[in-house]
């Protein structure tokens, strides 16, 4: 009998071990944007920003020039990049404590600039590297190393919804929220990546951004099955899934 | 373009980062350097070139790092509060070999301070600023015109040793209009950038970082930085020595203050007092070398900054107790007039002539 190939690694992801945790949502990423780099087959001209956090190494994954920046400056550089270089396509891979606590300032006037680049926002709902501490998208109730009471709105405040945030923005003009939750919801997450790259590539004028809902089981201290399940049960009740913004079609040209 | 023009310092320098092939310019208001950006704002987009107005000096430094990372010449200026928020950019540039150009026109500080021209970020220039174990080499031009020659060099150096450059000026410089030449010199030639970012045509990927986890890797990362900074120290120190042989005592001032001292020392001289000029250009690499060799040779230096004594420090270190080293400073905003610095050189040559 004669074997057929039928699913490969995506020439874009390099063939190693990671570095990440079982049940991590970062492996799934990165294999959702090679996929999309390679099916547009712009890697020639892709430039990647990694952030500070647990993807700080995302260059050992991802075979394409990249850099890695200061905690939440992605969105800067990526300014810098981009101005300078239009012909490129530059997105940045940050999470939710370098996009949503420490960057949220580059973020909201990259955005508000409408810089013309794609950015891919894991919201794990906890900082990963240092440790488990608690996010500014932790839930309420969740107990992180620093929440280990449960996040109290009364003292934490409440998660902070960056995606409904930047939606609000003229300079945004794609905003979609998905989770790494199930097969379903991984074959959601690759169309929203790959839209939000064909908008870069197509020229249009503003900035996308794909939220990832993606599971942490070490510091949610669940198995990895779990961690799907509180995905789907709890998170999205506060982070909603879907589309919030689409403006696809505005002001689009080629480049 | 080789006739002379009247331009304040900011302006002068913007014009000439434009014609040392400037790529992108990024910034955010803050006085006295405000004149760089607003036109940088008009000129670079005239020249197709890039300017973006940036959220913070965070943001702006950030902007740097990115373009720089693609290979393309880049800076940024602000003035003291506004480099010192620069400083992890500064760091990361650094750590990532990033060429940049970094201008300061120096306010009075610490804190917001003041606006008016100080020399009080000498420290943070020339120690690196940010942490970790790094340098910039730090240039302290002393006229509009030095201002305009710096920026080619400045350029030039970041692209040579991959590094980032920090030009310190200050309010008077920055605000003062003096006639300047724009002077098309032979430049270097550079090595190819052949480690930029610019998509990973026919070639490896290319990756550009300043985290090293592997043991020992961070160490071997820092020896190779050393090794490259040991290298500007031995060729790029710039130093203007007046009337230095023979002379008693030999006054240092680097940037304004210098100019102020230049005054001082012809007029110590007209009165029969033979005192010199040493005036560092290259803050970083400091000329320690010219300084001990001076030392060999004369009494006394005075030391005068538009600060609480900064650059004094590495003349102490040079001088290495040879002979006494004293300071005369004015700060947060106040400058030394030639009366004050001519008094100072009196009072301590006259009671050496005596002995």
């Amino acid at each position: 009998m004669k074997l057929k190939s039928v699913f490969t690694r995506t020439p874009t992801l390099k063939d190693c071990t990671t570095h990440y945790c079982p049940g991590c949502g970062h492996s799934i990423a990165h294999r959702l944007i090679a996929e999309t780099i390679d099916e547009l087959d712009i890697r020639d001209r892709t430039i990647g920003i990694a952030p500070v956090g647990c993807a700080v190494l995302a260059y050992n994954y991802l075979d394409v020039d990249m850099v890695e920046v200061a905690h939440g400056r992605a969105p800067a550089v990526a300014t810098g990049m981009k101005r300078t270089n239009p012909d490129k396509i530059i997105f940045s891979y940050q999470g939710d404590g370098d996009l949503a606590a420490i960057g949220t300032g580059e973020i909201i006037h990259a955005a508000h600039r409408g810089e013309r680049i794609t950015v891919i926002f894991i919201n794990n709902a906890v900082f990963g590297m240092t440790g488990g501490q608690m996010a500014p998208t932790t839930i309420l109730g969740q107990t992180t190393a620093t929440t280990q009471q449960g996040r109290d709105a009364a003292n934490e405040g409440y998660p902070l919804q960056v995606s409904e945030l930047l939606a609000l923005l003229p300079g945004a003009i794609y905003v979609e929220r998905c989770a790494l939750s199930s097969p379903a919801q991984i074959r959601k997450a690759k169309k929203a990546i790959k839209h939000a790259f064909e908008l870069q590539l197509n020229g249009a004028q503003g900035l996308s951004l794909v939220e990832l809902l993606s599971p942490c089981p070490t510091y949610w201290r669940m198995t990895p099955v779990k961690a799907m399940e509180w995905i789907e049960n709890e998170m999205t009740k506060v982070f909603p899934l879907g589309r919030l913004k689409d403006e696809s079609q505005r002001h689009s040209r080629s480049v | 373009m080789n006739e002379r023009i009247l331009m304040c310092g900011n302006e002068a320098l913007a014009e000439a980062a434009i014609i040392a092939g400037c790529d992108a310019y990024f910034g955010y208001p803050i006085t006295p350097q405000n004149e760089i950006t607003a036109y940088m704002s008009k000129r670079m987009p005239e020249e197709g070139r890039v300017f973006v107005q940036s959220e913070s000096e965070l943001a702006a430094i950030n902007m740097v790092f990115g373009a720089s990372a693609t290979g393309k010449r880049t800076m940024t200026s602000s003035s003291s509060p506004g480099i010192s928020l620069m400083q992890e950019g500064i760091s990361y540039l650094a750590g990532a070999e990033l060429p940049s150009v970094i201008v300061n026109v120096m306010r009075g500080g610490p804190g917001l301070g003041n606006i008016a021209p100080s020399q009080g970020d000498y420290f943070q220039a020339t120690r690196g600023g940010g942490h970790g174990d790094y340098r910039t080499i730090a240039l302290g031009p002393s006229t509009a015109q030095e201002l305009v020659d710096c920026m080619p060099l400045a350029f030039d150096l970041a692209d040579q040793y991959r590094i980032p450059v920090v030009i310190l000026a200050d309010g008077i410089l920055g605000q003062m209009m003096e006639p300047i030449v724009f002077n098309k010199k032979p430049r270097r030639s550079l090595p190819p950038k052949d480690w930029a970012l610019t998509g990973a045509k026919e070639r490896p990927q290319n990756i550009v970082r300043s985290l090293w986890l592997p043991e020992g890797s961070l160490e071997k990362h820092n020896y190779k930085l050393q090794a490259k900074y040991d290298q500007v120290q031995k060729n790029e120190v710039i130093c203007e020595q007046y009337h230095v042989d023979g002379a008693e005592i030999v006054v240092i001032a680097y940037g304004v203050a210098a100019r102020i001292v230049r005054s001082a020392v012809n007029k110590a001289r007209q009165e029969g007092i033979k005192a010199g000029l040493i005036r560092p250009v290259t803050l970083w690499p400091f000329p320690s070398k010219q300084v001990s060799k001076a030392a060999d040779e004369l009494s006394i230096f005075l030391v005068v900054e538009m600060s609480m004594g900064q650059m004094v420090e590495d003349v102490k270190l040079a001088v290495a107790g040879k002979v006494p080293v004293v300071f005369y400073g004015r700060a947060g905003g106040g400058v030394p007039t030639v009366v004050q610095v001519l008094e100072k050189i009196k009072q301590l040559t006259i009671p050496v002539k005596k002995q």
